[in-house]
């Protein structure tokens, strides 16, 4: 292959390096009204009344919008396909403001010092209500936090608001009370995960424009700018074929971008004004009143044979949405169907409960979508398990675990938000990474634990994973392709660059096929008039799902090049990329064929078109190794070496992958060890600033070593599978069970912090 | 009140407010390369040079650097540009919105420090956060444009 599995620089790399304007707000009008947002102070309160005469009569204030300006039409922000899997619970403004930091109304004025000396003039009388602020007991609270009749469920998912519960799930594979009696040991122990927060660098930002064609036209930066369009007229009951969409550089989502913040309040001022408006978030507004990773408690139960025969899993889980339920169900659902294959030589499996609604921040998409939560739980309690077992945790998994060829009922039973899809893991290198990494990190030498001194143990610990490649019959991408004059391509995508690069590997994918050079095809992403539909970037399905539709139309576009081509040299052809060599001896070079077309005879546009929908969705696997050393005296510790072995198929571009893993690994070690939303007993969020939530910076990362297996995904473009959500999924458990290595402190609940450490070693002391 | 500053080599004169920070200045004319992150000097997306030194900008009154000299990437675009092929040769260009920030410190850090260790380069960047690349690769870019410079 000449350019996929390459390693080209990104595509905009140098344009972006040299600050050419790229983002959303580069693109703002210059004399955008400034809207913001006046935001709750209480964690649940009604808004008895607001009287916003006082920032009205201020100078330079254009407008203020109040519930009392919209019509009652609940929605979900979620940003997902639809009918979406996510409640319709959420209006543009309410009566109830349900989380500190809830949308009260909204002011848009000529600059942002007159539009917050407007929100401070704005008087609100709340009525105060008990706030629910524990997850645990939020079932059947006698505070509900959804009491308004309108809201519903698309399809059913277990929405029960008068209970608190914005989603349920259950399913069993066998009978695991059973199969659980027979086993030689049982362990059962409980596992939580904390909130995390996405932190991409570039804040949630929209503006709006009615441009000379009386369309309302957004810049946003989002990950699903044909969903935002969709929820933009849905909301406002504005034709969808008024709104266009734009989305430009993106800095950074991870889920966080999937769903919709300020578009549908940019919206409305600029309709109402008819002038350019926007909306930037302060960080503190990305912290509190955006959206953060679902918190969850997992009650586990293993069952094993003494011979390490894995037998069945009972796995319980409760989650936090938070006030509204984005994602409520399908995270949830991901704990479960992107955790529990892994093992899949069970002869039981169960995996139920509940997604509850709190006074919190909204749970949201966030990299790892679930996974990670199950991961940290089921991979900590397999090395558990193997602790009652006296048995090796590497040879436990590689006698359990997935392996090429198999399948797991699972797949069949559990979707997103719907039934699953059976498939054979035809790609499946989980043995070759686990063997991989054993060597990298010197596991024979460390394991479990190396005292360097008196008060220093280096330990060692790993997980497994795996992930998906797009949800199967849901997620559809699709690609144009278009031949200019001089032989050169555009391809347009529906698919979201937002950082990730997919802008180069889907340009990788479309010149390999059409014997190009990647500097051929120039590319034009997620514009809603002017690209092809694509869900956009989430549930890692970008590569998969749109690579395959890009594939497909430079097939398309070659097959339309050669018929041409035979027209003109009136003979068979073979095309190399440059030059169509006849039969009868006759060249012609693409350039001239593509002047011919335009200019000369047989003039026409040469165009392709094709759309992808999965009809299955091959997990990437990896195994995570890590290495820390660990000072029992105080309970801290240093990650010496991360070391990740990837299964993701071919690697369209094996730089870029890595950084997706990376990228991924010291996310997930930010929420293993340093992240944590705090709430505090009133319901305020502590850690609004990057002050007090702490991400890595590069003074925590000493080394990460990152391989990729060798493998081929026959169903994806040139033997790939996704690769940006799996390195994020293995950190928490494998640092969880390297701790345990060095001290026999077993972490139970995320983050790992030197204080849980040394009260663990207190307590065994005792 | 009126302003001097000379941004990247040209004098420009601006009215502004007492209370308006640099990075707003900087944005409102154009200058779209420096950008807000986090609002109160923890991220590193809005660094400037100030006189050569790395300064977030949205925490430095512009009154402050008036008659003071500014560098934003624009200044520097001829190290930007080979800088910005190491990232790309190393994969280490995801959302780019540091990135320009990233070119500006590492260009008054081998002014300050010409041979840096691997750990005097973590620590003068330990202010440039990034949540995209796992700093590896950018490390690795980093590096190798020094030894290819220098």
């Amino acid at each position: 292959m000449n350019v996929v599995n390459q390693s080209h620089p990104s595509i905009d790399g140098k344009g972006i390096m040299m600050g050419k304007k790229a983002y959303t707000d580069d693109f703002a009008e210059p004399d955008s009204l400034i809207v913001k947002v006046l935001r709750s102070p209480h964690p649940y309160a009604r808004i008895v009344s607001i009287d916003t005469s006082k920032a009205n009569a201020l100078t330079g204030v254009e407008l203020v919008l109040t519930h009392k300006d919209f019509e009652r039409i609940p929605f979900t922000r979620a940003g997902q396909g639809y009918p979406e899997p996510s409640p319709h619970d959420k209006f543009v403004f309410d009566e109830y403001v349900r989380y500190v930091g809830d949308e009260v109304c909204a002011v848009a004025a000529q600059s942002e010092t007159i539009a917050n000396q407007a929100l401070e003039l704005i008087e609100v009388e709340y009525e105060v209500l008990e706030p629910v602020l524990d997850f645990e007991t939020a079932i059947d609270h006698e505070v509900v936090i959804h009491p308004e009749p309108e809201i519903h469920e698309m399809f059913p998912i277990g929405f029960k608001p008068k209970r608190n519960i914005a989603a349920q799930y259950s399913m069993e594979v066998g009978n695991v009370e059973e199969v659980l009696k027979t086993c030689d040991v049982v362990i059962s122990d409980t596992f939580y995960t904390q909130a995390q927060a996405h932190v991409m660098l570039e804040p949630h930002t929209v503006n709006a424009r009615i441009d000379y064609q009386n369309r309302l036209v957004l810049y946003s930066a989002t990950q699903t700018h044909v969903h935002v369009r969709r929820i933009i007229s849905q909301a406002l009951k504005y034709p969808l074929s008024k709104i266009r969409v734009i989305k430009p550089r993106v800095g950074g989502g991870f889920g966080g971008k999937q769903a919709i913040h300020g578009e549908i309040i940019v919206s409305k001022v600029t309709l109402l004004t008819g002038k350019p408006s926007k909306m930037v978030y302060t960080r503190k507004e990305v912290f509190e009143s955006s959206y953060s990773r679902h918190p969850m408690r997992f009650k586990m139960k293993l069952g094993a044979m003494k011979d390490g025969t894995l037998k069945a899993i009972d796995c319980q889980v409760l989650s936090d949405t938070g006030a509204y339920g984005e994602h409520a169900l399908t995270v949830f659902m991901v704990a479960g169907s992107k955790v529990l294959p892994l093992y899949n030589k069970v002869d039981a499996v169960k995996f139920y409960g509940d997604v509850v609604y709190t006074n919190h921040t909204p749970a949201g998409a966030f990299r790892g979508y679930g996974a990670i939560q199950g991961n940290y739980a089921l991979e900590s309690a397999v090395d558990m398990l193997c602790d009652e077992l006296k048995m090796d945790p590497i040879l436990f998994r590689q006698k359990n675990m997935m392996l090429e060829g198999e399948t797991s009922p699972i797949f069949e039973i559990m979707g997103e938000g719907t039934e699953g899809t059976a498939m054979i893991m035809e790609s499946c290198k989980l043995d070759y990474c686990v063997k991989r990494g054993l060597e990298l990190i010197d596991w024979k030498n460390k394991y479990p634990r190396v005292p360097l001194n008196k008060h220093i143990v280096k330990g060692v610990g790993m997980a497994i994973a795996m992930q998906g490649s797009g949800i199967p019959y849901i997620d559809m991408g699709a690609a144009t392709i278009k031949l200019n004059d001089d032989g050169f391509y555009n391809l347009m995508i529906g698919a979201t660059d937002i950082g990730q690069g997919s802008d180069t590997i889907l340009a990788q994918i479309a010149a390999e096929e059409l014997g190009a050079k990647l500097d051929q095809i120039i590319v034009y992403s997620s514009d809603s008039d002017l690209t092809p539909f694509d869900t956009g970037a989430y549930a890692s399905s970008t590569t998969y799902v749109s690579g395959n539709a890009v594939l497909n139309a430079a097939k398309q576009m070659k097959e339309l090049l050669i018929e041409e081509a035979q027209r003109a040299l009136d003979t068979e052809v073979s095309f190399d990329g440059v030059t169509f060599k006849g039969q009868n001896g006759k060249e012609i070079s693409l350039k001239e064929l593509s002047n011919r077309l335009y200019y000369n005879e047989d003039q026409k546009q040469l165009t392709s078109t094709a759309s992808y929908v999965g009809h299955k969705s091959p997990p990437p696997f990896m195994a995570g190794f890590v290495e820390v050393d660990v000072d029992i005296e105080t309970g801290e510790f240093d990650i010496i070496d991360y070391v990740s072995v990837v299964d993701c198929g071919v690697t369209i571009n094996p730089k870029l992958a890595q950084g997706q893993v990376e990228g991924g690994i010291v996310q997930g070690i930010g929420m293993a060890v340093y992240e944590d939303v705090k709430i505090s007993k009133t319901g305020k969020m502590i850690t609004n600033d990057l002050l007090n939530y702490r991400i890595p910076s590069r003074l925590e990362i000493n080394r990460l070593t990152t391989e990729f297996a060798k493998s081929y995904e026959t169903s994806g473009p040139f033997g790939a599978k996704s690769v940006g959500e799996i390195g994020i999924d293995t950190p928490p458990a494998a640092i969880a069970n390297a701790i345990y290595n060095a001290t026999g402190v077993r972490i139970k609940s995320l983050p790992i912090t030197p204080e849980k450490i040394l009260k663990g070693m207190k307590e065994r002391g005792r | 009140m009126r302003v001097s500053l000379t941004i990247n080599g040209d004098v420009k004169a601006f009215d502004v407010s007492i209370e308006e920070y640099l990075l707003d200045t900087l944005r409102k004319h154009n200058y779209k390369s420096v950008r807000r992150g986090c609002d109160n000097t923890t991220c590193g997306a809005c660094t400037v040079l100030l006189d050569g030194k790395p300064v977030p900008s949205c925490s430095i009154l512009t009154v402050r650097a008036d008659q003071h000299e500014i560098t934003t990437v624009e200044g520097i675009a001829k190290e930007a540009e080979r800088l910005s092929e190491y990232f790309g040769h190393e994969g280490a260009d995801q959302c780019g919105y540091c990135n320009p920030s990233i070119a500006l410190t590492v260009h008054a850090m081998l002014l300050e420090n010409p041979k840096p260790t691997d750990e005097d380069i973590k620590k003068y960047l330990v202010g440039n956060l990034c949540r995209c690349t796992g700093y590896e690769g950018q490390f690795r870019a980093i590096k190798k444009y020094m030894e290819d410079e220098l």
